[in-house]
């Protein structure tokens, strides 16, 4: 990890990969001598694993902050999501392509919307997403009472398959990070990205048109959001209208991005950062899991290394006059 | 006499019913440096946002190179070759120097931008503008200002730009950089490239530019050749007022010391001594990074000092911070009036009373009062407008007001006509002589010398975080520069 962050130009994210580090390190000594090998092949499975969905969810959420925007309304889109998806197959291997495609229709049109509202409306995003977010919890309620439809068989591997010790779900979280580092790093788009993130007015100074920006940010979002709810639904087997939320991935996935030095404000951070962020709440998860720690107590310990992390990055971007 | 590169032909504008531009004409020639004055709300900024497609005129024509053009958002004017520099830069502080040059430009194939193009293009144009003190792969929140405005420039030079308007260039600069900025600036005239330079600064208009134009309440006043004119001459055009009545004179005595300091310090100023007495107003000179504003923020417990002692009205004081030090009978005018000064958003009334009412005091007065005696203009219901609408002159009124509403006696004042038209200034000036004659000392940091000579009882002279000496107020301004650069002109 500290090796591709050398390479990769992280100004102020670089700590999380040291954390992460520290964290696996320590973790693996307590849960040794409390008998248990954190290091082992099925352990770093599981960390991969739990990883995946809010990875997958957790870039998309990076893009937004980055364009100074975020989306509360993920965590019912990927229950949406998982839906669609489960009853458009309904059992059928032929079906996979369509509910694939139907997923990513939903979720073009709600990150339009999003973007829309937020860039030409000028909607607070915070307001705009929560908007969106009880508009599609209404859908959800009126359309299904519980779990509902059937993923394909093969479908399903997608959820349960692995490559020697990794996952084919840590892969899908690996390609989609890849693409989204490429598109921000390299990109035109992810410049503009960073651009408005950065200062709305001065990207419309330079002569960049924002809202298109804005508008395409909140589109890959929700179609991350959707990919996190086709391999939910591939885990489960069946769409549920409780996935999203009850995996609380609109928070979790702003403060992974967030503890992985994403700016709330925009402008500055990247996927890298946020994918060590998303592995560091895995990993902490495994330790616990293994100490068979009160999750309460779990809960406590999460939030206070979010806010730490947060502490951190204030203070050190704090500069003396 | 070459043909216009560009020309406005009788452009006009309204806000809101309001005109703030009508009528105007403009041109200005390949190579030619162009002034552009008058008081805030002349019309300058409209002009210049109108050029830049910021606004668009309601009537009236633009030709650039002989061509007519219409634009409705600022990329449009980007690609037609003109840039903008405006006075509050704008740069990306975590991109890099490149990233920031080709903002909105970037060199690329079916979107993949090409880095090393981008970044060899950029350490070529720093070249060009002789500057080598920095790499294209810097963050520019790590540059100085002085720096930064180079990057600007060299954004200016990619879209390779026939006309650049430079709107307050010098406004955050020290006397030194500006040297630097003298030198960009002909070398943009060298590539034939017409410069419209808006400033407020009248010595720059005559160092630079060939001919002057004077806006006023949005009508042309006049075109001129600078060599046909003079700075007295200049003002008259811009405000009907005398040069000599700028700065009024002192009509009151000097009284007991209220402020003291002895052998103050902090982790970067070192050993300050002072002493401020009632009705006198002291000025601090300085190069931007001597310590001038260490100083101000160590005093007003900003930054506290952490040897030495303060002593208030003969009393030792600890001001650890600002909340002690207005206790203490201190006020500050902060430079950045817009982030530190002022609550944008928030009306008149409320922000007059800001400090009142954090001290849990009344004012005493009332917000008309009080608005009164500072001469904020504006018509009747000024004090229910939100503070980001006036003029930055207004807005400087009520960031004094803001403390008269506790009454201050000593008060700080850094850079106090920042970015203020001419009329305000004297608006200002006006005010500050009235305070020390009411017997509140007054700490005046500027980097305009004549503003200190004119206004200051005596000037202390910073260096190196440190104060390195204190002359009379009649002092000339060759003996503050030396006091400013001694040690850097000496081997």
């Amino acid at each position: 990890m500290t090796a591709i962050a050398a390479r990769v130009r992280l100004p102020s994210g670089g700590g999380v990969h040291l954390a992460l580090a520290l964290v696996l390190v320590i973790g693996a000594v307590i849960v040794a001598v409390d008998g248990g090998n954190l290091l082992s092949q099925p352990s770093i499975t599981g960390i991969l694993h739990r990883s995946a969905a809010l990875g997958i969810v957790a870039v998309g959420q990076t893009i937004v902050l980055l364009v100074g925007s975020l989306d509360l309304s993920v965590a019912y889109l990927i229950s949406l999501c998982s839906l669609v998806a489960a009853e458009t197959m309904a059992g059928q291997e032929g079906m996979v392509l369509p509910a694939v495609l139907a997923v990513l229709g939903v979720c073009v049109v709600v990150g339009l919307v999003n973007g829309l509202v937020v860039s030409l409306l000028r909607v607070n995003a915070f307001i705009a997403t929560l908007g969106m977010a009880l508009l599609l919890r209404g859908v959800i309620d009126d359309q299904y009472d519980g779990p509902a439809g059937q993923v394909a068989q093969g479908f399903q591997r997608i959820g349960y398959d692995r490559i020697g010790p990794i996952p084919v779900a840590a892969l899908l979280m690996g390609a989609v990070a890849l693409v989204a580092w490429f598109v921000l790093t390299r990109t035109k788009l992810g410049y503009r990205i960073y651009a408005v993130g950065g200062d709305v007015e001065v990207a419309r100074l330079s002569g960049i048109r924002t809202a298109p920006v804005v508008v395409t940010a909140h589109v890959l979002c929700a179609v991350c959001a959707g990919v996190a709810g086709l391999f939910l639904a591939s885990r489960l087997g069946a769409g549920t209208p409780t996935v999203g939320t009850d995996g609380g991935y609109d928070l979790e996935s702003i403060a992974a991005a967030v503890l992985g030095g994403t700016a709330l404000a925009g402008g500055k951070g990247g996927v890298v950062g946020t994918i060590s962020g998303v592995l560091l709440l895995a990993v902490l998860d495994s330790v616990f899991n293994a100490l068979e720690v009160d999750p309460f107590f779990k809960n406590v310990v999460r939030g206070t290394v979010i806010i730490v992390a947060v502490a951190v990055y204030a203070v050190r971007t704090r500069r003396p006059r | 006499m070459a043909a216009p590169l560009l020309a406005m032909r009788n452009v006009s504008k309204s806000f809101f019913g309001n005109e703030v531009l009508s009528g105007v004409d403009l041109d200005l020639r390949p190579g030619e440096v162009h002034a552009l004055v008058g008081e805030n709300g002349a019309g300058k900024s409209t002009l210049m946002k109108i050029l830049a497609g910021v606004h668009e005129p309601d009537s009236g024509e633009i030709e650039l190179g002989g061509e007519q053009v219409r634009f409705s958002h600022p990329s449009q004017a980007q690609v037609a070759g003109v840039a903008i520099i405006y006075q509050e830069l704008t740069l990306l502080g975590e991109r890099t120097v490149a990233e920031n040059v080709f903002l909105g430009r970037e060199p690329s194939r079916f979107g993949v931008i090409d880095r090393r193009k981008m970044e060899t293009e950029t350490t070529r144009l720093l070249e060009e503008l002789g500057e080598r003190s920095f790499t294209s792969r810097r963050l520019v929140r790590q540059l100085s200002v002085a720096q930064q405005q180079v990057v600007e420039i060299a954004k200016a030079l990619v879209v390779d730009a026939r006309v650049v308007v430079m709107d307050e260039p010098t406004a955050s600069l020290a006397d030194h950089e500006v040297e630097l900025l003298y030198k960009l600036i002909h070398r943009l005239q060298a590539r034939g490239i017409g410069v419209l330079y808006v400033s407020h600064r009248l010595r720059e208009v005559f160092d630079l530019a060939q001919r002057v134009t004077v806006l006023k309440d949005g009508r042309l006043v006049s075109t001129t050749d600078t060599e046909a004119i003079d700075i007295p001459g200049l003002v008259r055009l811009m405000v009907g007022r005398d040069l000599e009545s700028f700065f009024p004179p002192r009509e009151s005595d000097i009284g007991d010391v209220l402020l003291e300091a002895s052998g103050a310090g902090h982790r970067r100023l070192r050993d300050v001594d002072l002493r401020l007495h009632a009705g006198e107003i002291v000025g601090v000179a300085g190069l931007q990074g001597s310590g001038r504003t260490s100083l101000a923020r160590a005093l007003f417990g900003v930054e506290p000092f952490t040897t030495g002692e303060i002593r208030v009205d003969g009393r030792r004081t600890r001001i650890t911070s600002p909340r002690r030090a207005i206790k203490a009978g201190l006020g500050y005018v902060t430079e950045d009036r817009k982030s530190e000064g002022l609550a944008l958003r928030q009306q008149v009334r409320h922000n007059a009373l800001l400090v009142a009412h954090a001290l849990h005091r009344s004012a005493g007065v009332s917000v008309s009062e009080l608005l009164t005696s500072v001469e904020l203009t504006g018509g009747p219901d000024s004090a229910s407008r939100e503070v980001r609408f006036l003029s930055g002159g207004n807005q400087q009124k009520v960031v004094l007001a803001k403390w008269l509403a506790v009454r201050p006696r000593v008060l700080i004042f850094d850079e106090p006509t920042r970015g203020i038209d001419v009329g305000a200034k004297f608006a200002i000036y006006t005010l500050i002589r009235a305070l020390s004659a009411q017997g509140v000392a007054i700490l005046m940091i500027s980097s305009e010398l004549q503003e200190l000579i004119g206004m200051a009882d005596r000037i202390l002279v910073m260096r190196d975080h440190r104060i390195v000496a204190d002359l009379p107020g009649d002092s000339t301004e060759e003996a503050i520069m030396h006091a400013a650069v001694h040690e850097e002109a000496a081997p």
